[in-house]
């Protein structure tokens, strides 16, 4: 057994071979702008057309420099195309152009340009990834400030935060030529106007360029690549099983929320996760309080999310009330050694309340590591806060409050004398609870108030007047107040919970019934239209799932919409086009994504690892710019069900046919060994005999030589009947029985069988009992009389030679009885029916003669007749086998007698 | 190549590929005192049919170059020489094919010595005299076709008419098969030629009142799928 640890891992290696399939991507990165990235990638690309590599230009920038201009001479380019956009024509890289070509290396600079709207893809490196698909090698050039991971780090060093990044996966498997100057001579550059510097960012670019912002980039450029490498030579030694340092069991939770503080988070959780080789999780915890925030909120959230999700997190989101606890909760139950929560700089107040939430979280934070990262003060980010939720006050609702308050007012001024005014006080708490717990916050305050003014001037002296004689009845006010408040926001969580749980609810049931339902039916269309019914319910929105045909275009094969016939206005030519490209490429598209994101449709693939089997296409019923995450991964988690329950279909399908197959090959084999054995042994007694005659021929007087001719007549009869056998199973395997009916007479029939295995007969008696006045029956004659000399032939052999058998033909009923009796053996009751199996042989001390066929083919033909078949027996006392054939109900016609003058002699 | 030898009782052309049937049918056929000319192929059997002009044909039904039926019908256009089939199990149609194109009897693969010598008799003795005689004896049977009188074992037997014209017709050539539809075309007619139930009917009483043991009859025989001899 190889030791766990150096046994080369599965996933590596698979990936190793995955990847050479693909493009190589070579990055030429640098610290800043003006190191001479172009430039390098030019000479590069230079040397690889001296050595004869087919080359191309996507796209350079040379930004107007002399020494770059004078290197494209020579390199053949793919000249850009142009996009109109808002009126204006852009040129972009023709990336179709270019996969049409088909060079063995591209050039693309600027890797972290974002394409004009319109293009195929939002960004460059997504073209670049398409490229790389194709299998064509890709050079480009890339600023270590564009890297996703490292963008709040560089913004740290340079106070500037880039806008356009390249998340860090597309890096992953690339090889980095790191293009490193000192500063000092980057800066000497800049002097000698060697760099370029777009007009708007002069001022900016001054600032930029000071030497220790250029030393701290350069330094986070080296240390980059060192990293690189490292995770190159841990992948290399996992695929070859070379044992190394493996990494510790770690895992790392950030808590992500709107707030852009989050976002520095979760590349902070990316670095680490990435230096302590751990995955990571990046939490969501919902407060259903604060959840209907506005739209810029939404959107903040979504792209965080999306953020981490790119830089490889899990996500998890959890409802809750409070942050603290879910975030433990959540963190113990998923065993996370590292928790990274954000501090934002808030105003002090706030500080306080939140302040408790730091402190819960370390108190109970045994065993976890958190890192609390807080908002550098210099730089303060713009706060969301998230509102709260609006409950207005609606009319109804107020207008039963004031009723409730009137009231309890018009009792309590009844019971007043006898009750007092303590427990007035507390009447009136009532209607506060009770608005409380029905309408929500603001209509219990409401209530409060009318029954603070309702006590004060009605039932506290001084009455009629607004003041108050007692400081003391101040307190009830308050507490009315505080009672509806607590009551309302209670109330009003808890509803919001029951929603929400609702609305899971749904979405999980939704998932389950269909996983129950995949599991349980067999048909595919069945799954399919379950599924878009389902998903068409859970996420609001018209479904569809496209299968591709023999010729690869996708067709409808289940639609939510019943009353849409063809979905012709479902899928036009455009979404259609959309659908193919997710169906070929097997990444998701469309609306709400960064691809396509012009079409009415969000499309999904439907695939495994090895193949692509159609396109899931959501058109949303609520067109919002942004589609919730949730959403999208219902979306995902149906698909894949999908997907399992195609290939759960095609598998038992195919495991169908192999295990016929596998039937079929063993009784194929057990045939074979049997009729080998079958067919010799005859043939040995045949030559036996043959050879003594032949060579020693003198040996032998007539009687001997008369018996060893009986052997060979027998034996050679034998396997007569054998191949008749054999050649009558193939055609009942073959299904090629066709019986041929006819009128016939059961006592001619026996005639005919009897004058068959008259040779093997010898001297045994054999006693034909017929009925007198049996009709005709309908049958194949010849397989009738196959049946008989079967089963002639198994008494013959399963029974001593002195002993005979007799047959017995009977009418009963609406059947004619045949049963062949003979005074052998016997079989044991336990093999009675087996007896028929195909090559069963009975288990009697006596050697065992015929393949075993016989019995089974007398089955056959009886079952093709109509009729059965069964054996009775006694053990040492005999055997009989019957079998019926039914009777017609119409007898043959009535038949004339012959024509008596047509005889010639 | 006409040659008077008296030892030779007739002339037979065996038209077959496998040499080890030729093999085995000339040393049998010569032993009973035939003259044995052989064929491998179709053609040079219809060549040897001209050339030697045998006294009987016995001709295998799964030649190489041509259909055996192909053969018996060209034959046929110039010749009445007696053919016997050699067959093979299961072939029914092709076997009554053949003889209802001209074929007077058949063999089945493997054979008996017997069966096939019997066989080459009755049909040599169609063409001798043997078949103007009016009496005609099989082992207890004995057929007066004179007098119309048919006795087993010295007992005459009551016979329908139709039953008398089955057996009538049948030992017009004892030993030689004659098919479903050829008996019910001369017993019934021609429009009856598909009423093979007619003739199980009547085969079944004829067979209750001549045979010793009806279910294992000696003298009617059935053929299963072509037809009936009388033996």
């Amino acid at each position: 057994m190889v030791p766990l640890e150096s046994r080369a891992d599965p996933d590596a290696l698979l990936a190793k071979v995955r990847q050479s399939e693909r493009g190589k991507l070579t990055v030429f990165l640098g610290a800043s702008a003006g190191v001479g990235k172009t430039y390098a990638m030019l000479s590069a690309a230079k040397e690889r057309l001296l050595e004869g590599k087919p080359l191309l230009i996507g796209w350079i920038e040379t930004h107007g420099r002399v020494d770059t201009q004078g290197l494209l001479q020579g390199i053949p380019a793919v000249p850009p195309c142009p996009i109109v956009y808002q009126g204006r024509t852009f040129s972009e890289m023709n990336l179709s152009e270019i996969l049409h070509l088909h060079p063995q290396i591209v050039l693309v600079d600027e890797l972290a340009h974002t394409n004009i709207p319109g293009s195929l893809h939002s960004r460059r490196y997504q073209d670049v990834e398409e490229l790389l698909a194709a299998g064509i090698d890709v050079y480009t050039a890339l600023n270590i400030q564009h890297i996703e991971s490292l963008n709040d780090v560089v913004a740290q060093i340079t106070g500037v935060v880039m806008k356009e990044t390249v998340p860090d996966w597309v890096l992953q498997d690339s090889e980095i030529k790191l293009i490193d100057i000192p500063p000092e001579s980057l800066l000497q550059r800049l002097a000698e106007g060697k760099v370029y510097v777009p007009t708007q960012a002069q001022a900016a670019a001054a600032n930029f360029f000071r030497l220790g912002n250029l030393t701290a980039l350069r330094e986070l450029a080296l240390r980059y690549t060192t990293q690189h490498i490292d995770i190159d030579l841990e992948t290399y030694m996992r695929a070859h099983a070379i044992s190394g340092p493996w990494p510790a069991a770690e895992r790392i939770m950030v808590c992500v929320s709107e707030s852009p503080l989050s976002s520095q988070l979760i590349r902070a959780a990316y670095r680490l996760a990435a230096s302590l080789k751990s995955p990571w999780i990046a939490a969501y915890i919902e407060i259903p309080r604060l959840e209907v925030a506005g739209e810029k909120e939404k959107l903040a959230l979504a792209d965080n999310l999306r953020l981490a999700e790119e830089l490889g997190a899990e996500l998890v989101t959890v409802v809750g009330d409070d942050v603290a606890t879910e975030i433990l909760r959540l963190a113990r139950r998923r065993n996370v050694t590292h928790l990274l929560i954000g501090k934002p700089a808030l105003s002090n107040i706030r500080q306080i309340f939140r302040g408790s939430i730091f402190s819960k979280i370390l108190k109970q934070s045994k065993g976890i590591s958190v890192h609390i990262i807080s908002e550098p003060s210099k730089n303060p980010t713009p706060r969301l806060i998230p509102r709260r939720a609006p409950s207005k006050i609606r009319l109804l609702p107020a207008v039963f409050t004031i009723g409730m308050v009137a009231l309890i007012t018009a009792l309590g001024k009844v019971v007043e004398p006898a009750f007092g005014l303590v427990n007035i006080a507390l009447g009136f708490l009532l209607p506060v609870m009770i608005t409380g717990i029905l309408w929500g916050r603001y209509t219990a305050l409401l209530g409060a108030f009318l029954a603070a003014i309702c006590f004060d001037f009605l039932f506290i002296p001084p009455i009629f007047h607004f003041t108050v004689s007692d400081i003391r009845y101040l307190f009830s006010f308050i507490m009315f107040h505080a009672v509806a408040f607590v009551t309302g926001t209670l109330a009003g969580r808890l509803r919001h919970h029951a929603h929400e749980a609702r609305k899971r609810e749904v979405r999980i049931s939704a998932l389950y019934a269909l996983s129950k339902y995949i599991a349980g039916t067999e048909g595919l269309d069945k799954v399919l239209d379950m599924a878009v019914q389902r998903i068409a319910e859970s996420v609001d929105a018209t479904v569809a799932i496209l299968f591709a045909d023999e010729s690869g275009n996708l067709q409808i094969k289940a639609y939510s919409n019943s009353q849409d016939k063809t979905g012709a206005d479902f899928l036009n030519e455009n979404e259609l086009a959309v659908a193919t490209w997710v169906y070929h490429h097997g990444q998701f598209a469309g609306h709400g994504t960064e691809t396509l994101n012009g079409a009415k449709g969000l499309y999904m693939p439907l695939a495994s690892d090895e193949q692509s089997f159609g396109v899931i296409a959501t058109h949303f019923n609520n067109r919002d710019k942004i589609v919730d995450p949730d959403k999208h991964h219902l979306i995902e988690a149906f698909a894949n069900l999908i997907v399992l329950a195609i290939k759960r279909i095609t598998l038992a399908e195919a495991s169908k046919q192999t295990y016929l197959l596998q039937e079929s090959e063993r009784l194929w084999l057990t045939m074979f060994n049997s009729l080998s054995h079958d067919l010799r042994t005859p043939l040995a007694s045949i030559i036996g005999a043959i050879t003594g005659l032949l060579e020693e021929g003198e040996l032998f007087d007539g009687t001997a030589r008369n018996e060893l001719l009986r052997t060979i007549e027998q034996e050679a009869l034998r396997m007569n009947r054998l191949v008749g056998n054999l050649f009558d199973m193939a055609r009942l395997q073959r299904g090629m029985l066709q019986l041929k009916k006819e009128w016939c007479d059961i006592e001619e029939i026996v005639g005919i069988a009897l004058s068959d295995i008259r040779r093997s007969l010898g001297k045994r008696p054999i006693g034909v009992e017929i009925e007198a006045d049996l009709p005709l029956i309908q049958a194949d004659m010849g397989l009738i009389e196959q049946v008989l000399v079967n089963l002639f032939d198994n008494a013959i052999k399963y029974s001593p030679i002195e002993t005979g058998f007799s047959l017995k033909a009977r009418r009963i009923n609406n059947e004619l009885w045949v049963s062949v009796i003979d005074q052998g053996e016997g079989i044991p009751q336990s093999e009675i029916s087996a007896i028929f199996d195909q090559f069963y042989r009975g288990k009697t001390s006596q050697a065992v003669k015929g393949t075993g066929l016989g019995l089974t083919i007398c089955k056959e033909i009886i079952n093709a007749h109509g009729g059965r078949i069964w054996a009775e027996s006694e053990m040492d006392h005999g055997t009989t086998i019957t079998f019926t054939l039914p009777l017609s109900a119409n007898s043959p016609k009535a038949i004339p007698e012959g024509n008596e003058l047509m005889n010639h002699e | 190549m006409n040659d008077n030898n008296s030892d030779i009782q007739a002339r037979i052309l065996v038209i077959d590929d496998e040499p080890q049937i030729r093999r085995f049918l000339k040393v049998a056929l010569t032993a009973h005192g035939f003259e044995m000319i052989e064929a491998s192929l179709g053609q040079d059997g219809l060549n040897e049919a001209v050339m030697s002009k045998p006294d009987l044909i016995i001709l295998d039904m799964g030649l190489p170059d041509m259909d055996g039926l192909k053969v018996l019908k060209q034959l046929r256009e110039w010749s009445l020489v007696p053919v016997i089939i050699l067959s093979v199990r299961e072939q029914e149609s092709t076997k009554i094919a053949m003889l209802d194109a001209g074929a007077v009897d058949y063999v089945t693969k493997p054979f008996g010595m017997g069966e096939l010598l019997a066989r080459i008799r009755a049909a040599l003795r169609r063409s001798s005299k043997e078949a103007d005689e009016p009496i005609l004896e099989l082992g207890d049977l004995r057929i007066d076709r004179a007098k119309r009188i048919v006795t087993v074992d010295e007992h005459p037997i009551k016979l329908t008419p139709t039953e008398y014209n089955l057996i009538k017709t049948l030992g017009s050539n004892p030993g030689r098969v004659f098919t479903n539809t050829q008996l019910l075309k001369v017993i019934w007619g021609p429009t009856y030629e598909h009423e093979t139930h007619y003739l199980r009917v009547f085969v079944g009483q004829l067979r209750r009142k001549i045979e010793k043991s009806p279910s294992e009859p000696i003298h009617l025989i059935t053929e299963p799928g072509v037809g009936y001899r009388l033996m």
